[in-house]
């Protein structure tokens, strides 16, 4: 959809290239991060996309079209544009804000009042509340709230997002990050979105690409850049506990073991009493025929009893989500202090487990390399 | 009670004289925006053009007015109007243009860039951004700068009678004359009056104007 073809972009008077050579291409529907140390060329780069920085040589294309060939005021409209600082304007309410491209696409009245409506009620603000408030009115959250759907005004293919949650307190900023997600999911557009901090990347992005001084260094998913790094620069920029990173990112589904051993209500206690002596198990899940979760037996009281399994089985309070990441599943772990949790779909219908082994070895993959893998290590001191 | 006397004396003199203070005023001050917001704004975007027009503006500034109305009586006399209202209007004008310059220069510049930047990457023309952005977001401080020029310019006026094109100065220099108190009180007291009045017209003209999005809460 957006595609970079040997962009660079060297400002007059310098020698060094701010952007070298940089080619890579962002799928429709998606979020790219751009992320990178400061001075990197990140705000550089999205910014030569509707051309407030003219590009020196390549070229960037949407669906095809150069942008240096398009008309740069129709191009600029065509894109939602949301920046740093927000950059709302002061002297304007909330919905003369909202209401600035539609105009300037000279939308009839109704239908930019009742896009404005729509938006603000996208974003949870009451319309009859916030349309006639000035930013100076509103807090950082609402105000950040009001550039996004801004740039969403004219309902954009493309939007520019330079650091929109930059200004906003960490609490605040992850409420607008999982609201912006939830909009993305319905509107799918897709956005270039600058960031100088790799946990929102890693969280926004569908793609992110890293760069270092002006060229473009791995391009990949945050999975991929978790777990293969291309250089020590990428492997320092994600930081020390991208391990940790990675938790937040995988999802209990990916990492549960399925198809746990289980035995059904009806079935005869003794014989499930016999299976779990043979395979040393203390304890067993069971579930009922549609494979249903109802609890847990021991295997002290099961033995000896006469009868069915359903009498003696107990419930199980903990479980998790499929799609619940790992992050969470873990914290639940440490809290409730218990070895495996069990994850169930929201009918509660048995999916599998989760234990700390299946989890770190999940973990473990990050590391591939020396220091990943030192093979059996035993308990048997000096050799 | 000198003063009441003398105004109940010639109060139809005192009310022509008004008239023509702010005649003078008037069309000068009139002027002075039409020129001087335009010329803040094109210097805005002409880094070379803001440093020799506020230096000119500078340097009249600094010319004392007597000597600046006096000046006019030479210059303007090649067009036949060395004396009169007309010679007085050129000097307010000038006068008037360094602080609407200046303010107006300094209003543009000081749009915070971030904002210029939304609404350009919004897809703004150079003149969308001008009208819907820039100017009414730097409309108090201009104002600010009109006036002061408005209120100097009333005050400067007196000195117009020098050259003959009447106002309440002519109170003043005659009182001096003659050594008639109550002659200069009156004049003097008559030009703040006007001065305040005007002033207070402007700041309520300035808060229609100006967004409430912009007032300081």
């Amino acid at each position: 959809m957006i595609t970079f073809e040997r962009v660079s972009k060297i400002y007059p008077g310098t020698n060094i290239p701010a952007i070298d050579n940089v080619r890579f291409e962002v799928p429709e529907g998606e979020i790219c991060v751009i992320i990178g140390p400061s001075g990197c060329g990140k705000t550089t780069l999205m910014r030569m996309i509707n051309r407030l920085i003219p590009i020196t040589s390549g070229v960037i294309s949407i669906k095809g079209q150069n942008v240096s060939e398009m008309d740069v005021i129709k191009l600029r409209r065509s894109i939602g544009y949301a920046i740093q600082q927000i950059g709302l304007f002061p002297h304007m309410t909330v919905y003369d804000n909202i209401a600035t491209v539609p105009r300037l696409l000279k939308w009839d009245k109704q239908r930019i009042a009742a896009r404005v409506d729509e938006l603000l009620s996208l974003v949870g603000l009451e319309p009859d509340i916030f349309r006639f408030r000035y930013p100076r009115e509103l807090s950082g959250g609402q105000a950040q709230r009001i550039g996004v759907v801004r740039a969403l005004a004219t309902d954009p293919p493309v939007m520019l997002m330079d650091e929109p949650f930059g200004a906003i307190d960490p609490i605040n900023r992850e409420v607008l990050q999982d609201e912006f997600l939830r909009i993305q999911e319905k509107v799918k557009k897709t956005i270039i979105f600058v960031t100088h901090d790799i946990h929102e990347a890693i969280k926004m992005g569908d793609k992110i690409a890293l760069l270092e001084t002006g060229r473009l260094v791995q391009y990949d998913t945050p999975e991929g850049l978790l777990v293969n790094p291309k250089n020590r620069f990428v492997k320092d920029f994600v930081g020390a506990d991208r391990a940790l990173k990675r938790l937040d990112l995988l999802k209990v589904k990916d990492a549960m073991m399925q198809n746990p051993v289980h035995c059904h209500m009806e079935d005869d206690a003794e014989v499930v009493s016999q299976h779990m002596l043979e395979n040393e198990l203390t304890f067993l899940l069971v579930a009922d025929q549609n494979e249903k979760l109802h609890g847990y037996v021991n295997h002290y009281e099961l033995k000896g009893h006469h009868g069915k399994v359903k009498d003696l089985v107990r419930p199980m309070t903990i479980t998790v989500k499929p799609e619940q990441n790992l992050k969470d599943a873990l914290s639940k772990m440490l809290s409730y202090d218990i070895g495996i949790v069990v994850v169930v779909d929201d009918d509660g219908k048995l999916l599998g487990v989760l234990n700390t082994r299946t989890l770190l070895s999940v973990v473990g993959e990050t590391y591939d390399e020396r220091g990943g893998v030192w093979g059996k290590i035993t308990s048997r001191g000096r050799i | 009670m000198e003063i009441w006397h003398f105004i109940t004396q010639n109060w139809r003199e005192l009310i022509t004289l008004f008239g023509e203070h702010a005649y003078i005023v008037g069309i000068a001050i009139i002027i002075a925006i039409f020129t001087g917001v335009p010329i803040g704004i094109w210097i805005s975007f002409n880094k070379k053009a803001a440093e020799i027009v506020l230096y000119i503006a500078g340097i009249i500034m600094t010319v004392p007015s007597i000597a600046l109305f006096g000046i006019m009586i030479p210059v303007l006399s090649i067009f036949g109007h060395g004396i009169g209202s007309v010679p007085a209007v050129v000097a307010l004008v000038l006068y008037a243009q360094l602080p609407i310059i200046r303010n107006t220069y300094a209003a543009i510049k000081n749009v915070n860039p971030n904002i210029i930047d939304a609404g350009v990457g919004m897809g703004m023309t150079r003149s969308q951004v001008l009208l819907k952005v820039q100017l009414p977001m730097a409309l108090s401080i201009i104002f600010a700068g009109v006036r002061v020029a408005v209120v100097m310019s009333i005050g400067i006026g007196a000195i117009a009678a020098y050259i003959g094109a009447g106002g309440l100065g002519h109170y003043i220099f005659m009182g001096i004359n003659q050594t008639y108190d109550a002659m200069i009180k009156v004049g003097a007291i008559s030009v703040a009056i006007m001065a305040i009045g005007v002033d207070y017209i402007f700041g309520l003209i300035e808060n229609r104007l100006v967004s409430k999005g912009l007032r300081l809460s």
